[in-house]
């Protein structure tokens, strides 16, 4: 198993291995519910309160977890998390509730939300584990909000609920339609992927070696071949 | 979240520290059984006891949560009835019934067929008009709204969408457009979605780009209307609080 520090645990979700934006995980929220920036908000915390709940339990109880159950066992706690929120959020901010409908109980099979608990928090120390879940779920948040609120000034021309452009200003109606979830986050990973690749072929013409600094396709490669090499290290 | 991790709670912070911070990667941080055969009897237990204690914390949330979010409803209820019925003094939940706007349980009353409906009343406790919910399908999904009627001028006080998934934008406008909505206070039913109005009575202008929507709103405030007016109209002048 490689090595890592708390450090690296804690800010690899945040951007590095963002669950949208890098491991594209997590797309049907990230798609469905940021049509502005407070339900992208709501959602993101929502997401964070499930991940952080449950990493956190996960990796307490993996010692009494059989592995032939762990999957069930997951997401039972997930869900048990999920109908909490689902629950403090009618009772604390009913309008908003009311604006992400079923999205909410749809935590439950947001794969980051099991991925994290799988490949992450049932093999780590507790406090790793929440470490973990922090960074992702802040990642996870950034994320939305970054959907929500380019989809919500050009399809409403307002940042939360306060008008920028004033009345003059026609909103993109497409936006804030499904469709604008796609060509967002489809001009947001092309974006990235642009600046991706001029920072490379910068480090390749600075002649330092690319591996030092980056290494490709971080986030699923090491997932994969950590469970790899952790399943050879149990038997 | 304590109540999952209760029993061998010492134990586990006790082993999870020795063995996790001293050697973070060991393999002896692995869950127990990659490899190793479990009993099933084991795998009931663990899965009976999560099961259990899940259902225990979900029941003490939803018991926490209930007053808050009974509160949140009944006070969305209000907001809206007393919106479209032009600020009542105060008004009641009454049921439309063969028998005449009641209170039910009644006993020679058949609860099947009433309808459950507000009746608003001014300070001298005159009944004003009635509020009735109504739902139909929309452009996109089911439509509910709520409109405020005057069986003494046959006119309509006022209506409010409280549910719909019509198009952002375009459809959801029938909640949003505030001309749209104060069209039908004052309106004459039966009503009539058009796209120049002429100034007749129960003419409504319908939104440019939402004309499916327009309509599922007349459409549904005619029905409902057809159904209940005759028993409302025969019985209002009954009703004094």
């Amino acid at each position: 198993m490689r090595q890592t520090t708390p450090q690296q645990d804690l800010l690899r979700g945040l951007w590095r291995e963002n669950p949208v934006l890098i491991q594209m995980l997590g797309l049907c929220p990230a798609l469905a519910v940021t049509n502005n920036v407070e339900n992208s908000l709501a959602m993101g915390l929502a997401t964070f309160f499930v991940l952080c709940g449950s990493s956190l339990l996960v990796s307490l109880c993996k010692r009494w977890i059989p592995g032939e159950i762990r999957i069930s066992v997951y997401i039972l706690i997930i869900a048990t998390f999920v109908t909490v929120a689902d629950l403090c959020l009618a009772a604390l901010l009913p309008d908003i509730h009311k604006a992400l409908g079923a999205f909410i109980a749809l935590i439950v099979v947001n794969c980051m939300i099991l991925g994290r608990q799988e490949a992450f928090a049932s093999r780590r120390p507790v406090g790793r584990a929440l470490l973990d879940a922090v960074g992702t779920g802040a990642g996870f948040t950034l994320a939305l909000v970054m959907l929500g609120g380019t989809r919500e000034v050009l399809g409403s021309g307002s940042f939360l609920n306060v008008p920028l452009f004033g009345p003059s200003y026609e909103p993109w109606v497409v936006m804030i339609l499904p469709p604008g979830g796609f060509l967002t986050l489809g001009v947001l990973l092309l974006g990235l992927a642009w600046w991706e690749e001029r920072r490379r072929e910068r480090v390749k013409a600075g002649g330092v070696p690319a591996g030092a600094d980056m290494e490709p396709s971080p986030a699923l490669g090491m997932s994969l071949s950590e469970r790899a090499s952790s399943r050879g290290d149990a038997a | 979240m304590s109540e999952e991790r209760s029993g061998n709670i010492g134990d586990a912070q006790r082993r999870g520290l020795v063995g996790d911070e001293a050697l973070p990667d060991e393999p002896a941080a692995e869950p127990a059984a990659l490899g190793d055969e479990v009993s099933s009897l084991r795998m009931i237990l663990t899965l009976g006891a999560a099961g259990a204690l899940a259902g225990l914390l979900i029941v003490m949330v939803f018991n926490a949560t209930l007053p808050a979010i009974e509160a949140h409803r009944a006070e969305a209820v209000r907001l809206a009835v007393t919106e479209v019925l032009q600020q009542p003094a105060r008004y009641e939940a009454l049921s439309v019934t063969e028998a005449g706007l009641v209170e039910l349980p009644r006993e020679d009353v058949q609860p099947a067929n009433a309808v459950l409906v507000y009746v608003g009343f001014d300070e001298g406790g005159r009944a004003t008009g009635v509020a009735v919910t109504a739902a139909e399908a929309g452009f996109q999904d089911i439509v509910g709204l709520i409109y405020g009627f005057d069986p003494q001028s046959g006119t309509l006080l006022g209506m409010k969408v409280l549910e719909s998934k019509e198009t952002p934008g375009l459809g959801d406008k029938i909640q949003k457009d505030a001309r749209f909505v104060a069209q039908f206070a004052g309106a004459r039913p039966p009503l009539e979605a058009v796209k120049r109005p002429k100034g007749e009575e129960g003419e409504i202008d319908s939104i440019t780009g939402a004309t499916i929507s327009s309509r599922a709103v007349v459409r549904i405030i005619n029905n409902s209307l057809e159904r209940l007016r005759p028993r409302i109209e025969a019985h209002f002048q009954e009703v004094v609080r």
